[in-house]
Order: C-alpha cells, then structure tokens, then sequence
C-alpha cells in the first residue's frame, strides 16, 4: 500500500526546548491515524511540520508523495488543515467563508459558489449559511472549519484537535462527519488528546510524548500490549477467600482482592478460562454478585505508558 | 491577481460589517479640523497664512495615520485565529493575504481621505496653485497613506497583543502629530521639541503638501521631497519585507 504521510527522523528546536526528538510516522493512503498524547507533547509541531507551516530541523516528511520541505507548493495542492482553533472568519458568513476560499483556490465565482452551497448542504449548515460565523455554536464553527479544508477534495486531510472544547453532543456529530470524509478515501492525521476519540476513529494510533512516538499500533493491539483481558468478579465479601481459591487455577497471576468482594484477575486462557471460572466459582458454592469481562481502555494503555515513561 | 483580489473582497466584507472602522479613520483628522481650527483660527498665526488651511495638511496625514491601527489589528487577529494557518497551507501566493489586507484598507483610507477633503473644503481650505500641484499633493497623501498600512502590516506580525496594538496607534494617530509641523509651525514649538519635529518624517510629508497646495507660509527648498522621499521608501521596503517574510514563514 503507499504511504500517504512518511516520516522519519523529524526534528525541530524552539529557542528553550525540543520539540520534537526523532519523530517516525507512516500512514497507508485512505487509512486513519491517530495522534495521541497529553499537552505539549508535540502533536501541533507535527502537523504544522506535515502542513508545511513550519521547517522542521532535521528529518525527513513526505505527503502524498511531495517532500515538505522541498516542494511544498505540491504538498499544499494536496491537503486540508483545520488546526486547533476554528480559522474561520468571524465578521464574514458561513457561506461567504467558503466562497472566498473556492475564489483563492480559482474555481471562480461561480464554481466558488456552486462549491460553497454542497459543502454547507453537506455539513447541514444552510440554514446559517448567511448568518455571520460569530453567531455560530462550538459544533458549527467546527463544521465549517472542516468544510473550508474539502473546497478542493485534498488527498490528505489534518484535524488537529477536532473536538477540543466541543459539548458531548456535537462531538458525536463530529466523528460522524469524520468517518464519513473516511469513507470517501481520504487519508486522515488527526490529533487527539481524547483516547476515546482516537479508539473510535482511528485506524492506527501513534502515541507520543515529550516529542517522540512511544508506541504505535491499532488501538487493540496497543490495548493488548497493556495487558490482556481481565475478569473482574464481585462475591459476597465472606466468600472471598474460597472464590480466591477458586479462581487461582485459571489465572495468570495471583488474584487480587479488592474492597467489597471484588476480585480482579488476569485469565490465563481467555473464553474456555471465562467458563470454567464461572462453573469453579459455582461449583465452591460462592454467591456471585457481579460477573464481567474487562477490556483495557485506551485510558490505561496511556496511563501505562507515560507512566512507564515517568518512571524508566 | 485573483488571489488577491479574492482577499481583497473578503476585506472589504469584513469592514462593511464593523462600520466603526471608518468612524475610527475619520474621527482624529474631523476633530483636529473642527476643533483646532475653529478654536485656534485666531490665536494661532502661520506666519501670514491662513491657519484653517495650514491645518488641512496635518488632518490629511492623520487619516493616513489613522490607518495604521485598523491594518495591524486585522493582521494580529489573522494571526491568532489561525486564519493565517489556513491560508499559507492553500497552494496561494504568500503575498496575496497580506496585498489584500492592504489593498481594501487602501480604499477604506480613500474615502475617509474623500470625507476630510470635503469637510476641509466646507471649512474654507483650498489650494493656492494650479491643477497639477494639487494632485500631486494628493498623490504624496495617499502614498503616505499606503505607505502606513503596510507599518500596519509590520505592527500586526510582530506585535501579538491586540491591546497594546490599539494603544501604540492612538499614540500615532493621536500625540505624533503634536512633535511635528502638523497643528502648528515648528518655530512655534517649545524648543525642548522643535528638533523632534524637525526631524520628524511626518513633518517633511507635511511641507510638501502646503508646498504643493500653496498652503505653506515659510517657502521650502528641495529638502522635503528628499525626506519624504525616502522615509517613505524606507519605510515601505522595511514593512514590506518584515511583513510578508513573517507570512511566509510564520512559525
């Protein structure tokens, strides 16, 4: 498959800190990366590198196929960047805003505006079109940032924290629009410091702090490498020493009991394990309270690493 | 062309949605005609000029001034928005944006220019010489005119913070024209001042103007043409080259 965005070795200094140390990125064309990683982690110096807005020191950076640093006029014709903050224009309309961006990308007045009316049809804002974007909501603002990005279809797309300060309602509506873009084949780079967010839209998720990629995977392989599956079952709190005995068999590692009767452990098998720790516990006549299957988070898989960071 | 002229429009847009701009252009320049000149019209001689009509040079220069604030405002919010961002990833020109800020605030200071020239002329100013001079009087104006938008530029890409942007250009729109010729003639001025105005560039543009209007009361030789000249110049190359290399490479 060919890479959409490669990267490799990618470098940048600002006058008191690194900010980025040896950055390695490839994303397949038509697929979905996720950027993840907490606050100055590097994430936007990655995407103003990628979108040409910023040189970087060292490295190399390839976008659909065009050097960053060297041709960057070709790398520009080829994508849409809506970065952190809604670049939208306050004073103008929703519709003015796409009609000025059609007239600066030469499809002319016309084209400018045929193209203008399917974007806001597209992501439901004709009814504002022609209402100033300052009195647009969070959510809308948002929409139109992104249809300003897709005035000419690029080939790749960059959303720097898309949902940043948007309500949980219109964060869903969001990723819907996003998947739909998905769909239509274009290759997306999206930061996030939401792993929920890059759980659901990415297809790949790189990891990164304090200016390095520290893991990347599909978020179920980085949820693997985390730990796997884990039983949580709560008993009745005087059974716990037989439920505890019970269960030693089919774990991984002992048994840990928590407050209330709950007990956490790490299968050894996974669906047999699931069934004769169901039958043991039966079986040693425990009451059981609560039975379930725990697949780690996106959370924990963070959580881990940037504390295995801390601490190594 | 298109590209800038597409930013153009959108700058035009924008400032037919805020009509405070044109108040804010027009509003120093009206006030410095109306009330200097009908308060100080009889106190205040101009070595056997007219004081009214001394007056108009410096009231045109300050639309020009004027201009400045409105200009670098624009640009620092384009920068802080992002807008900037949005537009260096098009394939464009990366001197379109900053050609267009100008070019519609150019028309913004034209018609506050038209506005100061017909409450000017309801006042009584009116030029002393032919034709040809009084255009190029004109010509000199609205050159200084431009020429500040692009120190508005400047302003803009360097300074980051809106508030002390708006400060630093009523300071220019407002106090500079005090340490210069324009409400009144330099030997009247407190010495500790006169060599500021002396030297100041504002002044040089000044005389040239009543020099070409036959406003002037003291007869100028070649040397404002000079100083104007290439202060304007120099101006221009520097906020130029400052402005659009901060577009250019914005990090």
């Amino acid at each position: 498959m060919t890479q959409a965005i490669e990267v490799t070795g990618l470098r940048k200094r600002y006058r008191d800190s690194e900010a980025l140390c040896g950055v390695d990125l490839a994303v397949p064309a038509g697929t979905v990366l996720g950027l993840l990683g907490p606050n100055g982690a590097g994430k936007t110096t990655t995407v103003r590198v990628l979108a040409t807005l910023l040189r970087p020191d060292a490295g190399t950076a390839k976008v659909a196929g065009f050097d960053v640093v060297r041709s960057p006029r070709e790398v520009r014709a080829r994508i849409g960047l809506a970065g952190q903050y809604a670049a939208v224009d306050e004073l103008l309309t929703g519709a003015e805003n796409l009609v000025l961006l059609g007239r600066l990308l030469h499809l002319g007045g016309r084209g400018a505006r045929r193209r203008a009316a399917e974007l806001l049809e597209q992501f439901g804002l004709t009814g504002a079109a022609n209402r100033p974007v300052r009195t647009y909501s969070g959510g809308m603002r948002r929409r139109l940032d992104i249809a300003s990005c897709l005035v000419v279809t690029p080939e790749v797309l960059f959303l720097d924290e898309p949902t940043t300060g948007l309500d949980p309602a219109s964060r869903i509506e969001l990723w819907a629009t996003v998947r739909e873009l998905v769909r239509g084949g274009v290759t997306l780079l999206l930061t996030t410091q939401y792993l929920e967010e890059a759980d659901q839209l990415a297809d790949r998720v790189a990891v990164i702090a304090g200016g390095r990629v520290i893991a990347d995977g599909t978020p179920d392989e980085l949820k693997r490498k985390v730990g796997g599956e884990r039983l949580e079952v709560a008993v009745e709190p005087r059974d716990v020493p037989v439920a505890l005995a019970a269960l030693a068999r089919f774990a991984a590692e002992p048994p840990v009991a928590g407050e209330g009767g709950r007990i956490s452990l790490k299968l050894a098998g996974t669906l047999d394990g699931i069934a004769s720790a169901a039958a043991a516990l039966r079986s040693a006549g425990v009451d059981v309270t609560d039975f379930a299957l725990r697949r780690p988070s996106l959370d924990d898989v963070f959580l881990d690493l940037i504390g295995r960071r801390a601490s190594g | 062309m298109v590209e800038v002229l597409a930013m153009t429009g959108r700058r035009l847009r924008q400032l037919r949605r805020s009509p405070g701009r044109l108040l804010g252009v027009t509003l120093s320049p009206l006030v410095s005609l109306v009330v200097l000149g009908y308060l100080f019209r009889d106190t205040i001689s101009v070595g056997g000029g007219n004081y009214q009509e001394y007056l108009f040079a410096g009231a045109a220069i300050q639309v020009g001034l004027a201009g400045v604030g409105p200009t670098a405002i624009a640009v620092a919010t384009d920068l802080r928005t992002g807008a900037f961002d949005r537009y260096r990833s098009l394939p464009i020109s990366r001197v379109a944006v900053p050609l267009g800020h100008t070019a519609g605030d150019f028309l913004l200071s034209l018609l506050a220019l038209g506005i100061v020239v017909v409450v000017g002329t309801l006042l009584g100013w009116h030029s002393h010489t032919g034709l040809v001079p009084t255009l190029q009087g004109f010509a000199v104006v609205v050159v200084f005119s431009y020429v500040m938008l692009w120190v508005g530029v400047l302003f803009g890409s360097i300074m980051g913070n809106l508030e002390s942007i708006s400060s630093v250009t009523q300071f220019l729109v407002v106090v500079l024209p005090f340490f210069s010729n324009a409400f009144l003639p330099v030997s009247s001025l407190p010495a500790l001042v006169r060599p500021i105005a002396e030297w100041n560039p504002i002044s040089a543009v000044m005389t040239l103007c009543r020099d070409l209007w036959g406003n002037g009361a003291a007869p100028v030789s070649g040397s404002p043409y000079l100083v104007a000249g290439a202060t304007l110049l120099i101006l221009l190359a520097a906020s130029l080259a400052v402005g659009v290399r901060r577009f250019a490479t914005a990090g």
